[in-house]
């Protein structure tokens, strides 16, 4: 399976190969991410930073999206997760117009259906492991509700999901969260994201912190867990080997059409 | 209730500067609050130096002077009153009581009062506390003298020891009444009054060391030995000042205007509390500035908390876009702040309390044998829960500070990572 999407996802603008293969994926329900003409500055007036024509994202689907620093990925991220909006064009996720909900909803929305995964220092430092992975039930009742559903307990989820990434050993759970490793930490964040089965997993560069072998492992669980919980991945990497293990990739700085986008990106050599 | 459980978590993480913080707060509010209850009790024991007494009768001067030398001893009489004038007021109607005062000797530095039996049965303070006799008893003899706490414990008195009263404030050796000595008949218990530091003798011991004095100083060639002086007239001609008892207190005024427009000579007749607030309120300026500076103090402890809590801010950028991206609201992240600036305040004002409250426990005995001040260990007063409830709204309004800053970030930032 993998190598088709590999194959596919190669030298294909975004809209043909999304055309083509359309019937191939798992069609549940309506698109996760829908974007369309999408235009987006970070003062009114300023210049465009992010300019895209189409982007959508099917329910179940594992994204690389893969771009140089500058590309627009944080802007695409932080527009994803509703912490910004677009000033034209529209960008629905889980059928819902973010640019024309209201902060508020914008934060409960994020709270309800987003997990997130930054590169590194993913942590509360003064938070225990299990605390951490509890944090989005504090603020969002639908993935309280979930997870009691899923797990029995809200403890007994975070250790269940914390067991699957391999990290539910007592000596690990007793540690203060600063003294475990990158990769460990890691674990626990995404542990934390995939608490209360969030529809959308964001996961901004998670890896680039781990070592190669590391990498490759934390990306598998992450898959698996995706799978449990019918999470769609979106997954941010300037490291293009990644992009194997995907369904598909998606190019920033190609599909940008913000200009001097494509020279950076000739630059950048890809 | 997430973000209270968040606070209090954050606060444990930085015990540390935490810790700092509250014992800042603390002691500003054990110092606010202690000043606070010390200047009230001061206030009260000082009102009460003298009460049960309707009015002081003395020479006409002003209210205050009569004040601080009929009973605190300070100063001296600008005049004495005759003792027909005392009669008179003595014998109005309206009088229950009397007490005759005569000031003007003295015995080591402590002031000498001439005074009546009566002065042990009425002179009242703190309310209605009534002088009583830690050892021996009132004066039986002529020559007995009477002594405040302080002064036998000053000077090392005991029950029958003879001391030599001088003339005048002053102490100088041929000014002494050396041939009436006196013996020590009663000590008093403290008072905490300028009772403590006073030699107390009948009026007629005055009247009879006196007899064979003018202006000031012996009669040269006239000399009366103490026993001759026994069986002579010892009817004072004058006294300095007297306490008035009377009979009711709807009586006060009309016995005042007869005193201050009595024919014979000019006296004045004052009103002990009012004279005592009046006095109070000269001195009370030192007592609020004491206040003030207090308060500052405690502005001091706020702006420790303020700085403790702006300078964390930075390195906790990330931790609030991690809460930004589970889903908190820059709404959350302001209380967050602002619960950690709510905790720093009440945690303080608590172990403040705790701290003011143990150290009352321990000053208390020794603040009431040594000052006469007695601070009740109650709940707070209406004042001091006052002070302490604007007390947490300008920790609100300070944590308000830096909790707006962390809104702005968490806004500016959303989920991008800033160091």
């Amino acid at each position: 399976m993998r190598e088709l999407f590999v194959q596919r996802s190669t030298n294909l603008t975004h809209l043909q190969r999304y055309g083509s293969l359309k019937g191939s994926w798992r069609e549940v329900g309506p698109l996760v991410i829908d974007i369309k003409d999408l235009e987006f500055r970070w003062h009114p007036g300023g210049e465009t930073v992010l300019s895209l024509e189409t982007m959508r994202v099917d329910p179940g689907e594992h994204l690389f999206i893969e771009g140089p620093s500058g590309s627009g990925k944080s802007t695409l991220l932080s527009l994803l997760a509703g912490v910004t909006t677009t000033q034209a064009g529209s960008v629905r996720v889980l059928d819902r117009p973010l640019e024309r909900l209201g902060s508020v909803e914008r934060d409960h929305f994020r709270a309800d259906h987003v997990g997130y995964i930054f590169q590194m220092f993913n942590l509360i430092p003064y938070l225990s492991v299990v605390d951490n992975v509890l944090l989005p039930c504090r603020f969002s009742a639908r993935r309280r509700d979930r997870a009691l559903t899923r797990g029995g307990g809200l403890e007994a989820e975070a250790r269940r999901l914390l067991g699957h990434l391999d990290m539910d050993h007592p000596e690990l759970l007793g540690r203060a969260v600063t003294t475990l490793s990158v990769g460990q930490q890691q674990r626990v964040a995404a542990a934390r994201a995939l608490m209360g089965s969030p529809e959308l997993l964001i996961a901004d560069e998670p890896t680039s912190s781990l070592d190669a072998d590391r990498r490759e492992s934390f990306i598998r669980l992450l898959f698996d867990e995706c799978r449990q919980a019918a999470s769609t991945l979106v997954f941010v990497s300037h490291d293009a080997t990644l992009e194997c293990l995907f369904h598909r990739t998606v190019n920033l700085a190609r599909i940008n059409r913000r200009p001097g986008t494509l020279i950076d990106a000739a630059e950048m050599g890809t | 209730m997430p973000i209270v459980s968040l606070a209090f978590k954050s606060l444990l993480n930085r015990r540390f500067t935490a810790a700092l913080t509250v014992m800042s707060i603390a002691l500003s509010v054990a110092l606010l609050v202690g000043v606070e209850r010390l200047r009230t009790e001061a206030r009260a024991s000082f009102a009460n130096t003298l009460s049960g007494t309707d009015l002081i009768v003395g020479a006409r001067s002003g209210a205050v002077q009569l004040l601080l030398y009929s009973v605190f001893r300070i100063g001296d009489a600008t005049n004495n009153m005759s003792w027909q004038s005392y009669q008179d007021i003595a014998r109005h109607p309206k009088v229950a009581w009397s007490v005759p005062l005569s000031l003007g000797d003295s015995h080591r530095g402590f002031r000498v009062l001439g005074t009546s039996q009566a002065y042990f049965e009425r002179y009242q303070y703190a309310r209605d506390r009534r002088l009583v006799l830690a050892e021996g008893g009132p004066f039986s003899d002529l020559y007995d003298a009477v002594l405040g706490a302080e002064v036998a414990t000053e000077l090392g008195y005991r029950i029958g020891d003879p001391i030599v009263v001088a003339h005048g404030a002053s102490d100088v050796s041929f000014a002494r009444h050396e041939d009436k000595p006196f013996r020590v008949s009663g000590i008093l218990a403290r008072t905490g009054t300028p009772v403590d530091r006073t030699v107390h003798v009948s009026l007629e011991a005055i009247e009879a060391i006196h007899i064979d004095w003018q202006s000031g100083a012996p009669l040269p060639g006239l000399s009366v030995s103490a026993e001759q002086a026994r069986k002579m007239d010892l009817t004072p001609k004058a006294i300095t000042a007297a306490l008035v008892g009377l009979k009711s207190k709807v009586a006060t005024f009309s016995v005042q205007r007869y005193v201050n427009e009595y024919p014979e000579e000019p006296l004045s007749a004052i009103l002990p509390g009012v004279a005592l607030s009046q006095l109070w309120g000269l001195i009370g300026v030192a007592e609020n500035a004491l206040l003030v500076v207090s308060a500052f103090v405690v502005v001091v402890g706020l702006f420790g908390m303020l700085t403790a809590l702006l300078t964390s801010l930075n390195e906790r950028r990330r931790e609030m876009a991690i809460l930004r991206s589970v889903g908190a609201r820059p709404g959350h992240v302001f209380a967050l702040i602002m619960g950690e600036a709510g905790f720093l305040t009440l945690i303080g004002i608590a172990l403040g309390l705790g701290l003011l409250y143990l150290l009352l426990l321990f000053a208390q005995p020794l603040m009431e044998s040594m000052y006469g001040i007695f601070i009740a260990i109650g709940s707070p007063s209406s004042y001091e829960l006052l002070l302490l409830g604007a007390l947490v709204i300008a920790g609100f309004v300070v944590g308000s500070i830096p909790a707006y800053r962390a809104y702005r970030y968490s806004l500016a930032d959303g989920l991008s990572i800033r160091i």
